[in-house]
């Protein structure tokens, strides 16, 4: 218990592996053995974890990164072994050990070749996924990257389907080529501060320091690597192959959290390498929105025509994470941790589609959306938790996806109307794809005779969906806990990427344009919708009844470019 | 809050019951009987019913200027620091918040009141119908969110509600969802509303930019404070905005598509949701946040056209439909577009009193058509009607009712609603006023086409169906004769003074309304002058001479001479065909847009596998797989080839050397003979020795 105290993350991150090396002891063919193991330590992974919720400290003087172990690993390069998460890693910590033990149960039938080594390999998956969102040392961070690609390759490789090989050489090739890209971006960091140490926060900070060009290029240097896991469009096209080939677990947890992977290193480590250089900055970043933009409208449209559930769920994703980065690269707070709960969302709507799927597929292995239909009639249950998780997904009020899509637009607002007026296309293509997919799937007759007396869902596949769906009823109706956990790591990279943000009328000076303003108004209202926001400022009332405002501002001090919380 | 006022301080409650109702029929509702299923889902909308009257009650015992109940239940989204579009931070919390105030009352009323004799009437409609459990589960699931959508403080968590009877009105409109035509109704209806909500959203954002708050009780305050000019730009994006929302959700053009197509769901659906309560949330929207829209002329400007467009549009779509249902879609469009207009013209108060006395009417006339499909079997085509009047009597008679009621014949409810915003539409434009007037006369005619073709004539059902006519069951026929006599008496509190009434809804709502409201209206109505005395009497007098033409016109077309109307359809086939196909405005969306979308997919599509995956990736992957090919060719030919021709090289100049290291004895016998010959001959031609002296 004292060690746990002490070691907690480091208990968290190794309970998988402990799972894994004791199925290397358990002979080949007790086959029900490895998946008792197997499922009995994913859960443990589990509940070891769960600590972390009530023991992380909400005190604004805590410290940012908590649960801080740090251990010498490789001195004579000044590696080494350190971890620690803030709130923003909590979330995706407990997303991961929740689907990991999830869709270890999910597959509890549906494997049967090659338990052991199924089970071995998707413990060893979660400890590299785990690693990922909690080393805080850079070489440690990209060992975990790197060796959570090799059982994922084989996941895909050896329980997939038709064509699994071709996914899983894609898969891998594609990752790595980002990665090695940010290895060197990474070991550029390393020799340009000076070498001697890879800690995270340490060479992030000295980044800060650097010139304009050598940023800008860290920037992209590290950008592949996480635009390609995300992913961004246009670096999407494994991720359709990965996903319909996987096994249904290796869908959930590619959905659910190794593309969170990419969403969380662009927080960790693109926006403190973003440029000090307003217009370098403004550059990247317009960069960024409009390729965020163009992905959920792009994988919204693509996923209309496909035929395939599990290719349109994945196309669906690219859609889902295009408002993730948008919501990242608003730089905004609430468009910040709006892609955090975002990303939680996604993990829980996308891993219950998917999970979904799997027991169709189970039953009828096929996923061809022609070869169903009318299922609601067998199978009344199912129907009606897809039905929870489509809506759910299409970002239903009430539901969690709503609360993401809703605080990443409100955020994206502050940039310009513009990019949220297109992003709010993609939430009438996502009703528009996810409803037709519904009705093709459930509703009308059974033609299918195949599908005339499909099994409803059984006691361990309602075990694998619940939590799932309780949790985005929760996340829809009180998310205040999340809003608090993630408070002040937002804010602390808020300040860093948006200077001067929350005091932002301290930094203004008075009457800036107190007579430009009104004058600049009828031009720019008069395009609704068009005009970026600053300009649109209207003559803003000093003492508004709002009870819930901070600090009341002045109307001479309206609408001013100069503010740094305020891109021109 | 004092502690008598336990109603008010519980109308938090009203939307729970529903919702437990709903969850109850989720988790166990299969394995109940009917009789529980009534008992769960009717009483849960009862006692909504009876904390929302009493609340009412309470709220009106107190003085006018307390009349108004609001607190918060839990902080629902505390997004946190945000700046307004002038830059000041704030926070930005969303509150689980109700608000009780007379506006919120008008539609309490009607919500509960209408929706529970819509419940109850469902348990006669729907008995002989699967999923009964089912389909009470989503009405209930339906009162939750219509009563959030009411009862909320904020908007958005009116977008809440907003959003939660979209669902339902999707689930119930695809309640048989065996029928493609159900299920693609259903789905048209929830993506078509989904455009007006990003319309809705994007209004809230810029609501909230440029006056920092969403709270209905913080905007008028917040525009009063903010100084805003009359016909300011933000405003008026704003109110647009929010309108592009109200028009999705209340079925007005362009975006009203999804209505008629509703009539796919069961009719108490019809009565409740598409008739009585959801479609009129956009109205309530626009008179919950009028304070922004007062501030801006050009939108009520746009709103009341659209709406004036719409009324009459949708009329002369009603008076060639033959499905007793679409043409009470269409009336429904026709008379939301009423209320429009009225807002439009700054009168919300008579825009909200006509969506309470539609409500009534046409709650009266879904569930009498929905009667007589019953009583016909399923019947739906008024063409194989006729002749039912003394055959379902009660249906009939309360039919006629609320259709006198909507024809706006004095002194039912519909004349007086109606008449107001004539009224107010003459001040403010005559135009608008006419086609509204033109509009009333259609609507009388169709209705009363609809009453002729259905209950009097002879009769044309077919022979199987004549013989199972039967009145429907009281549970059915007593919501009838209440929302019958409601369509009567329901005008009567809002008698204007004109006529020695005193107006007194008017007054009720007066202190939800902003102030700006009537100073626009007046701004902008020209005619002002004209509204008092007897031009007020000669409009009226002209409004109920033009609906009881169209009442005399239908009787002389359906009853006293049938053949007019086929032959006006065949003197103008063009035009007939026209309204008959609905101005193929489906066709046209679909031309568009809808397989513009679709198009646009499928080219993505291939573009995804053809050119970013195809020439892209696997593209990249074949481009290096040949430049390996390459480099094993250079390296097998060229880098490994000249190490070999090395070798060659060094092979060929060795062959004279090789030919003499053969390592045979017999070989390097002869070489060495050779040598010796050589070296001797050499030797003796160097030595001078003459050989041939020698021989000789």
């Amino acid at each position: 218990m004292e060690f746990y105290n002490t070691h907690i993350l480091t208990v968290v991150l190794f309970t998988p592996l402990v799972g894994a090396l004791l199925l290397l002891f358990v002979p080949r063919d007790s086959e029900n053995a490895h998946r008792v193991i197997g499922n009995l330590f994913a859960f443990l992974g589990f509940i070891v974890s769960l600590p972390l919720i009530w023991r992380f400290s909400l005190s604004p003087t805590a410290d940012r990164y908590q649960f801080m172990e740090n251990h010498d690993w490789i001195p004579s390069i000044g590696a080494h072994y350190s971890l620690g998460i803030d709130g923003i890693s909590l979330c995706l910590v407990i997303l991961t050990t929740l689907l990991g033990m999830i869709s270890i149960l999910s597959s509890w039938s549906a494997i049967k070749l090659r338990r052991k080594e199924y089970y071995i390999l998707f413990l060893l998956l979660q400890v590299g996924m785990l690693g990922v969102f909690m080393a805080l040392d850079f070489f440690l961070f990209y060992m975990f990257w790197e060796v959570m690609l090799v059982p994922m390759y084989f996941l895909i490789g050896v329980w997939g389907s038709d064509r699994r090989l071709y996914a899983a050489i894609k898969f891998f090739l594609y990752t790595l080529v980002g990665s090695v890209i940010m290895l060197l971006g990474i070991l550029a960091l390393y020799f340009k501060a000076g070498g001697g140490t890879f800690d995270i926060p340490t060479l992030l900070a000295t980044a800060a320091s650097f010139d304009t060009k050598t940023q800008v290029l860290l920037f992209w240097a590290f950008f592949f690597a996480f635009a390609i896991k995300v992913p961004m469009f246009p670096f999407h096209t494994w991720l359709p192959d990965a996903h319909t080939e996987a096994p249904t677990a290796g869908s959930v947890i590619l959905a659910g959290v190794l593309l969170k992977m990419g969403t969380y290193g662009f927080i960790r480590f693109s926006l403190p390498l973003l440029p000090q250089d307003p217009a370098a900055r403004h550059k990247i970043v317009t960069i960024m929105l409009v390729v965020s933009i163009i992905g959920i409208l792009y994988g919204a449209l693509v996923c209309m025509m496909q035929k395939d559930m599990k290719k349109l769920i994945a196309y669906s994703s690219v859609s889902h994470l295009g408002f993730c980065t948008l919501g990242i690269f608003a730089l905004t707070p609430h468009g910040l941790s709006g892609s955090v709960i975002q990303q939680l969302n996604h993990g829980l709507s996308t891993g219950a589609l998917f999970l979904l799927i799997g027991v169709l597929y189970e039953r009828r292995h096929t996923r061809l959306i022609s070869e169903f239909g009318g299922l609601s009639t067998p199978m009344p249950n199912f129907a009606a938790i897809y039905m929870i998780a489509t809506l759910s997904s299409l970002g239903l009020p009430l539901l969690n996806g709503f609360i993401g899509e809703f605080t990443i637009l409100r955020g994206t607002y502050e940039v310009s109307i513009k990019y949220t007026a297109w992003a709010s296309i993609g939430i009438i293509l996502g009703a528009a794809y996810l409803l037709w997919l519904y009705q093709r799937v459930m509703f009308g007759p059974v033609t299918n005779p195949a599908n005339e007396h499909l099994e409803d869902l059984n006691a361990r596949e309602y075990a694998t969906l619940i939590p799932l769906i309780i949790l985005c009823f929760w996340i829809g109706i009180y998310p205040k806990p999340l809003f608090r956990v993630l408070e002040r790591p937002v804010q602390q990279i808020v300040e860093q990427v948006n200077p001067g943000y929350y005091g932002a009328e301290r930094a203004v000076a008075p009457a800036v344009n107190g007579a430009a303003a009104p004058a600049e108004l009828p031009a720019a209202a008069a395009t609704p919708g068009m005009g970026a926001m600053p300009g649109m400022g209207t003559p803003d009332n000093a003492g508004s009844p709002n009870g819930t405002m901070q600090m009341p501002g002045n109307s001479g001090e309206a609408s001013a470019p100069s503010t740094e919380g305020k891109r021109p | 809050m004092m502690p008598t006022e336990y109603f008010l301080a519980h109308i938090w409650l009203i939307p729970l019951f529903p919702l437990a109702g709903a969850a109850l029929m989720l988790f166990i509702g299969r394995r109940l009987p009917n009789a529980g299923v009534n008992v769960i889902c009717v009483g849960s909308v009862f006692l909504s019913m009876c904390f929302a009257f009493g609340a009412i009650w309470q709220l009106i015992a107190r003085p006018v200027e307390e009349r108004v109940v609001s607190y918060v239940l839990f902080d629902w989204v505390p997004a946190g620091i945000m700046h307004t579009n002038a830059g000041r931070v704030m926070d930005f919390h969303v509150p689980w918040g109700v608000l009780m105030d007379p506006l919120t009352a008008v539609m309490l009323l009607v919500v509960t009141g209408v929706g529970f004799l819509i419940h109850v009437y469902s348990t006669g409609y729907m008995s002989h119908e699967g999923g009964y459990y089912r389909f009470f589960g989503y009405l209930n699931l339906f009162m939750f969110s219509m009563l959030t959508l009411i009862l909320a403080n904020n908007l958005l968590l009116l977008f809440v509600g907003w959003e939660g009877v979209g669902l339902c009105s999707y689930l119930l409109i695809g309640f048989y969802f065996l029928k493609k035509s159900a299920s693609d109704a259903g789905k048209k209806a929830f993506i078509v509303n989904r455009i007006g909500d990003a319309g809705f959203l994007l209004g809230l954002f810029l609501m909230l930019g440029t006056l920092g708050t969403i709270q209905f009780t913080e905007i008028g305050p917040a525009i009063a404070a903010g100084h805003f000019s009359m016909g300011d730009a933000t405003l008026t994006a704003i109110a647009l905005l929010l309108f592009v929302g109200a028009t999705g959700k209340s079925a007005q053009l362009p975006l009203y598509v999804w209505l008629p197509d509703a009539m796919e769901g069961p009719t108490p659906v019809s009565a409740l949701i598409h008739a009585a309560t959801m479609v009129t949330a956009g109205v309530y929207m626009i008179a919950r946040t009028n304070a922004v829209f007062s501030m801006a002329p050009k939108a009520l400007g746009v709103i009341a056209v659209v709406g004036c467009v719409t009324s009459l549009f949708a009329a002369t779509m009603g008076l060639v439909q033959t499905d007793i249902k679409r043409v009470l879609a269409y009336s429904t469009v026709s008379q939301l577009g009423y209320m429009f207009l009225a807002c439009g013209v700054g009168a919300f108060t008579a825009g909200v009193f006509h969506l309470m006395t539609h409500a009534f009417f046409k709650a009266c006339l879904f569930l009498g058509s929905g009667s007589v499909i019953h009583s016909l079997s399923g019947e739906q085509d008024m063409r194989k009607m006729g002749g039912l009047w003394g055959k379902i009597p009660t249906t009939a008679k309360t039919f006629v009712v609320a259709s006198i009621a909507i024809a706006g014949i004095p002194p039912l409810a519909g004349f007086f609603s109606k008449d107001s915003i004539l009224g107010h539409a003459f001040e403010y434009s005559p135009i608008l006023w006419l086609v509204g007037f033109i509009t009333a006369g259609m609507t009388a005619f169709y209705m009363f086409r609809l009453v002729n073709m259905t209950f009097f004539g002879t009769s044309r059902v077919d022979h199987e169906v004549e013989h199972h006519i039967h009145e429907s069951p009281g549970s059915m026929t007593v919501p009838l004769m209440i929302l019958a006599m409601l369509s009567i008496v329901g005008g009567w509190i809002g008698v204007p003074e004109s006529l020695g009434g005193s107006d007194r809804f008017a007054k009720f709502l007066e202190p939800v309304m902003a102030k700006h409201a009537e100073e626009a209206a007046e701004a902008a109505g020209a005619a002002h002058a004209a509204s008092g005395g007897s031009m007020e009497y000669l409009l009226m007098l002209l409004s109920v001479a033009i609906g009881a033409g169209g009442i005399w016109l239908a009787y002389r077309w359906y009853i006293q001479r049938p053949e007019v109307p086929e032959k006006i359809a065949a003197a103008s086939p063009f035009l007939y065909k026209l309204l008959y196909n609905k101005y193929y405005v489906d066709q046209i969306y679909d031309a568009m847009f809808v397989n513009r979308i679709k198009d646009l997919a499928l080219t993505l599509g291939s573009f995804d596998v053809g050119v970013i995956n195809g020439l892209g990736v696997d593209g990249s992957g074949w481009l290096t797989r040949v430049t390996s090919r390459i480099s094993m060719i250079w390296d097998s030919w060229i880098v490994d080839g000249l190490v070999n021709l090395a070798a060659r090289i060094v092979w060929v100049l060795s062959f004279p050397v090789r030919m003499l290291q053969t390592g045979r004895v017999s070989r390097y016998a002869v070489f060495m003979l050779l040598g010796v010959l050589i070296f001797l001959g050499y030797y003796f031609r160097n030595s001078g020795i003459d050989f041939g002296k020698l021989i000789h």
